[in-house]
């Protein structure tokens, strides 16, 4: 089992003729992936390796029945892809582009919520349930199948990291989530968090988190009420200045509000096994989950 | 992206906001000449991108020639510092000069976008003109929120929300109302992500007046705004700073000495908590993207040079779809570009790491392996210690 994604998944990908959609289209092709169709407007007809391309998404959706997107597309088309995938009744949409406007992601946001689609990201690396279907620009080969570990961030490396470590102390993933590092994005760490608890196959969580905003806050209240299963956190930015915007356009502390301080201390508070040393991580979970 | 409160305030007449008659100068013969057309009092006001001007004896007001002149000899120049701006404050080569006016109460405004309930939110406080951090921290109770659906757009029952919670007299609620409505619309077109007014005056002759205005833009929608970029102000900028974001890395300049490369922002963060868990301080964030090639590494090594007070480097890459053999030539590549004057210690980890390491071990440079990301913070740490 696995949440979001799985074998079944049928992926069009929003923006495959690009130089990155190209290139991760492969790449997810290569780990198993269904990719089942692309998007670019004014290619339709051709095809990119095997995959049929399309100049829309309701096509593309009636034809090959996708029922999930991967859109890398530039920023300025970025919400325009978004919205034309919620239009084709694509059920999960995966936004991989960094640098979307943010009152574009205001009106995509509020839209979203009165319609059935699920949104992950944007500017984040994807989700994996590995051994069976990758959307997104994750390297494959350092997860481990079957579980028993569900791992959700903010984050694109210190991601990578942390499902590296997990590998390496023989602990698999049932699945991995980049919700994004934008300070309005889709699926939040509270919803994927309701989803591994419901996960049979999970058996533990992973989350990582970072300065700004109030959403690892959130989280750490609803599993200190509702997670039947152990978790493990970790916050990066302890030592972030304040006011400064650490690369991720969400990851600032404004106001005294965002700090990882805060974050941390939420998170012990709930029981949560907080991770202060990176570098330790991996063991930390084989002796908190066992 | 930051812009002055005289461009702010030129944004603020397109859209009808009221704001008091003045214009910026930049030499005392100006100032002087500009209060005497205007007539005294006038404001003398510092033009820089930060905020607690008037505490750092960045704004003045004259009441005569002679001490317009003083004021504008004083402020034009100096190096002002507050507590946004660091101990060695910022260089004032602009001032904004105004026309006093009489104040009857001073209120507060702004709207900035809330990630958390994904709405454009308009804040208001009769307690103007103090810090609203504090008012909000001391006394929530006079805070307003108003949060606006970006679908919906500001309705009539917002206004109403803002103008009876700050107990304007019946007689200005149109004047307010105008003033909001207009705001809105400037926050909306121009990608704003924040528009503050502290203080929103009221006038003795019961006028609305935009004291201040500051406004901070999108960096991310700038493609879609060419005014905005054309507003933008170099000297304001860390000259370190600009020179990364040219190459499309994103540093921060710290004040520790190690300096420190990092793929990806989350890793890079976590990387200098790391230096610091190990007794050491970081010099700055630099994230070189999650795609790492040669060219940002090398171009990443000049930026960290840049500060004289790094006395050691971290490189702590994470390779995945980018295999760490590939980074490592690259970063052996860089080294050799690059005159290194200081230890480097690197981690690397991820897909063919193994080989990696061997190339950077066989490369002839005194590059320093670490094992795994505690032993590179204590390496690096003994360094610099």
């Amino acid at each position: 089992m696995s949440i979001f994604v799985n074998s079944q998944t049928r992926v069009l990908v929003q923006g495959i003729t690009g130089k990155e959609g190209q290139f991760h289209a492969r790449q997810c092709i290569e780990y198993g992936t269904k990719v089942v169709a692309g998007v670019t407007p004014g290619k339709g007809g051709q095809l990119m390796d095997e995959v049929p391309v399309f100049d829309t998404v309701r096509a593309a959706r009636r034809e090959t029945g996708a029922n999930a997107s991967m859109i890398l597309v530039p920023p300025s088309f970025a919400a325009d892809a978004i919205l034309e995938a919620v239009d084709a009744g694509i059920e999960l949409i995966v936004c991989i582009t960094e640098g979307i406007p943010v009152m574009d992601m205001l009106r995509v946001k509020n839209h979203l919520g009165q319609t059935a689609s699920r949104l992950i990201g944007p500017n984040c690396p994807g989700i994996i349930t590995p051994g069976e279907c990758k959307i997104g620009i994750m390297p494959g080969a350092i997860h481990k199948p079957g579980g028993p570990v569900g791992v959700v961030s903010r984050s694109g490396t210190l991601t990578y990291e942390v499902v590296h470590q997990l590998t390496q102390v023989g602990l698999g993933q049932t699945t991995c989530i980049g919700i994004g590092g934008d300070p309005v994005n889709g699926t939040g760490f509270l919803d994927c968090l309701e989803h591994f608890n419901a996960d049979p196959a999970t058996e533990a969580v992973v989350m990582v988190g970072e300065i700004g905003g109030n959403a690892e806050e959130k989280a750490a209240a609803w599993i200190k009420q509702n997670m039947k299963k152990p978790v493990v956190g970790f916050i990066a930015g302890l030592t972030a200045p304040p006011g400064r915007r650490m690369g991720h356009a969400g990851a600032i502390v404004s106001g005294g509000q965002g700090t990882a301080a805060a974050k941390i201390r939420a998170m012990e508070d709930s029981g949560i096994y907080v991770c202060k040393d990176l570098g330790t991580l991996g063991r930390l979970c084989k002796e908190a989950f066992s | 992206m930051k812009i002055h409160e005289y461009q702010a305030k030129e944004l603020f007449r397109k859209y009808s906001v009221p704001v008091p008659e003045g214009r910026v100068c930049e030499t005392t013969g100006e100032v002087v000449q500009l209060a005497g057309e205007m007539g005294f009092p006038v404001a003398v006001k510092a033009q820089i991108h930060a905020g607690g001007r008037g505490k750092g004896g960045g704004v003045k007001v004259a009441k005569s020639a002679a001490e317009a002149e003083a004021a504008a000899g004083a402020i034009l120049g100096m190096q002002l510092v507050t507590k946004q701006t660091g101990p060695e404050g910022r260089l004032v080569r602009k001032v904004l000069v105004e026309k006093g006016v009489r104040i009857k109460k001073e209120l507060y405004l702004s709207i900035i976008p809330d990630r958390e309930t994904a709405t454009i939110t308009i804040i208001a406080s009769q307690d103007g003109g103090m810090d609203i951090e504090e008012v909000a921290e001391k006394t929530p109770e006079r805070i307003i929120k108003v949060p606006v659906n970006p679908l919906i757009g500001i309705q009539g029952f917002h206004l109403r929300n803002v103008c009876f919670g700050l107990e304007l007299e019946p007689a200005l609620m149109k004047t307010a109302s105008a003033v909001l409505k207009s705001l809105y619309r400037l926050f909306v077109d121009y990608d704003c992500s924040l528009v503050e007014i502290n203080p929103l005056i009221i006038t003795e002759d019961n006028t609305i007046l935009a004291l201040d205005a500051k406004i901070d833009i999108d960096s991310n929608a700038l493609f879609r705004h060419p005014d905005v970029v054309a507003m933008h102000d170099p000297f304001e900028d860390d000259p370190a700073e600009a020179e990364a974001a040219k190459f499309n890395l994103n540093y921060i300049k710290l004040d520790g000495n190690v300096g420190n490369m990092v793929n990806g922002a989350g890793l890079a963060m976590a990387t200098m908590d790391i230096i610091k868990q190990a007794g050491a301080s970081p010099a700055n964030f630099l994230d070189v993207g999650g795609g790492a090639n040669a060219e940002m590494v090398e171009n990443g090594f000049r930026i960290i040079l840049s500060d004289p007070n790094v006395k050691g480097i971290l490189i702590n890459i994470f390779g995945g779809i980018l295999r760490c053999d590939v980074l490592a030539k690259g970063v052996v590549q860089a080294a050799q570009q690059v005159n290194l004057t200081v230890p480097v210690v690197v981690r690397m980890e991820g897909t063919n790491v193994e080989e990696g390491r061997r190339i950077l071990a066989e490369s002839g440079l005194t590059l320093i392996n670490a094992k795994d990301l505690a032993d590179a913070a204590r390496k690096v740490a003994e360094i610099v210690a």
